[in-house]
């Protein structure tokens, strides 16, 4: 203390006299001061333009709102953030996977990117000559890995009911689960001849399990497996796809699965796609099918047309002939899809 | 208490240091200027060779006339890069790098691959892309950006993919995360 004291009585004169001789030492609002030209000014040519600067000073708060393009977050993952090119993320099939309303694609659903979780929401109808068909479902991505899906149908008889002895607007009922995990390659970037290759499961129950067992099919569920290939050509605008399919199910399993001596079959669906621009594109399917209770199942084909009408709305509307169905022939119609993605 | 008096007092006493000082010179700083012609900042020496382009380019010239011939691809490339500037997904990645340079070489790059011509001069797209962290969300700005400026350029869309058709590929150089 005593040592302290004449120390302190000496540093505070010592200031009194630095502060009156000169008071601008450490006091000088450096702050606030006006900037100093930078002495070496870069020579002229193309100065930036201030307005472009400007802009992305001010960007990041256009989109600052809770919902905006910045998203959300889920721990790590970022939530509906979005980022897939236009239709890259596929219309929702019959079955609610990704792919192109027949056939089931390698695409993963869900406008998100790596790293993040997206989400999509479909609603279908089939109109045939005499049967009805409505589908809804919703699915989610998880980045380009992995997609999990959910779709009910309703398979209405109408007035075919009677004919079939199940009675008018019998309506059967399927319960779709799918699961899809894209196992190389990419849809759009990469070699050419490199497509998005995906495996995934269809697990699928029939709400009908007496009477598709009355019609003669083994079970009332029943397991798909698939493997996918698909390409976007850009040299030639065009989508190419191939699904393997290894199935049991009769009508996607509205019938139920199998038959008595009638097991899992491998089965093709494939997809040609043409691009008109980055929201529109016009294609065909084919989808082949097992006749495991010999009702003349036929084979499956459509001409499609999708449309995205913004960055999370697709409608697609597609003209489709699916043969016989249990026995009644001719069953051709309309199909009318909207899926809302993020 | 009294040792932060003392400590208060002598931070009052420091000199505050000169005005004007040249603090990139105090610390070694080179300071990078223009090129007056070109108004381009110096890069590090490379090997300049047209398969830096990333692609082989398209032997005919049909394409040519759909982008609008050699200036109608220089004004693309550059539309394309004011696009991504002002871009708030991707401008960050932008905005420490040499946009007069870019918007050459991209130029050169993109005319080299549609056959019209030019010589490309800039890096490989590993190396010009290296510890940039891009990602495949970035890319996908980018090609929209693309898009946008030959879809203004008035491109028909079977060509826009023709061009993109060869820039797909580099992907895999370009996509580090």
């Amino acid at each position: 203390m005593s040592i302290i004291a004449p120390c302190l009585a000496t540093l505070c004169s010592l200031l009194g006299d630095a502060a009156s001789a000169d008071p601008q030492i450490a006091y000088e609002p450096v702050i606030d001061a006006a900037p100093v030209a930078p002495p070496v000014a870069p020579p002229a040519p193309p100065a930036p333009p201030a307005p472009a600067a400007m802009e992305r000073a001010l960007a990041p708060l256009a989109g600052a709102s809770a919902l905006g393009d910045a998203g959300l977050r889920l721990g790590r993952a970022e939530l509906f953030k979005g980022g897939k090119l236009l239709l890259t993320n596929g219309v929702a099939t019959a079955e609610g996977s990704s792919g192109g309303g027949l056939a089931r694609w390698a695409t993963i659903g869900g406008r998100q990117m790596p790293g993040g979780i997206g989400a999509s929401l479909h609603a279908t109808a089939i109109e045939l000559a005499d049967y009805g068909w409505r589908s809804y479902g919703v699915l989610v991505g998880v980045g380009d890995r992995l997609e999990l899906s959910y779709a009910r149908a309703d398979f209405d008889t109408r007035k075919v009911g009677v004919l079939l002895g199940i009675g008018e607007g019998y309506a059967f009922n399927l319960d779709t689960f799918g699961a899809k995990l894209r196992l190389a390659g990419d849809l759009v970037y990469g070699a050419a001849a490199m497509p998005q290759i995906a495996i995934g499961i269809e697990h699928k129950r029939s709400r009908d399990g007496a009477l598709v067992r009355a019609l003669g099919a083994a079970a009332a569920s029943g397991t798909d497996v698939t493997l996918s290939a698909t390409k976007l050509l850009l040299g030639h605008s065009l989508l190419a796809n191939a699904t393997l399919r290894y199935t049991k199910a009769n009508e996607l399993g509205l019938l139920g699965f199998g038959a008595a001596g009638a097991g899992h079959e491998l089965h093709l669906e494939g997809s040609l796609a043409y691009q008109l621009s980055r929201r529109a594109v016009v294609g065909t399917e084919y989808r082949s099918k097992p006749d495991n209770l010999g009702l003349s199942e036929d084979d499956w084909i459509d001409l499609f047309a999708a449309y995205a009408l913004t960055r999370h709305l697709t409608v697609t509307a597609a003209y489709v002939d699916l043969g016989a169905i249990a026995t009644i022939p001719g069953q051709r119609g309309g199909f009318l899809s909207a899926q809302v993605a993020f | 208490m009294l040792l932060v008096t003392c400590a208060a007092a002598l931070m009052l006493l420091q000199q505050a240091p000169a005005e004007g000082t040249d603090w990139d010179a105090e610390f070694g700083i080179a300071a990078k200027e223009r090129d007056p012609l070109t108004g381009e900042f110096p890069v590090a020496p490379y090997e300049q060779s047209n398969a830096n382009a990333g692609a082989a380019p398209y032997a005919s010239g049909a394409l040519v006339a759909a982008f609008g011939g050699r200036e109608g691809i220089v004004r693309i490339a550059a539309r394309t890069v004011e696009l991504s500037e002002a871009d708030p997904r991707i401008a960050a990645i932008f905005a420490s790098h040499d946009m007069v340079r870019l918007k050459r070489t991209l130029g050169e790059q993109l005319c080299y691959l549609i056959g019209a011509g030019c010589d490309y001069t800039g890096r490989d797209m590993r190396s010009a892309h290296a510890d940039m962290g891009l990602t495949k969300a970035d890319l996908n700005a980018l090609v929209e950006n693309l898009q946008a400026a030959m879809r203004e350029a008035g491109v028909p869309f079977a060509a826009q993919n023709r061009l993109l058709a060869k820039l797909a590929p580099m992907a895999r150089e370009v996509v580090t995360r």
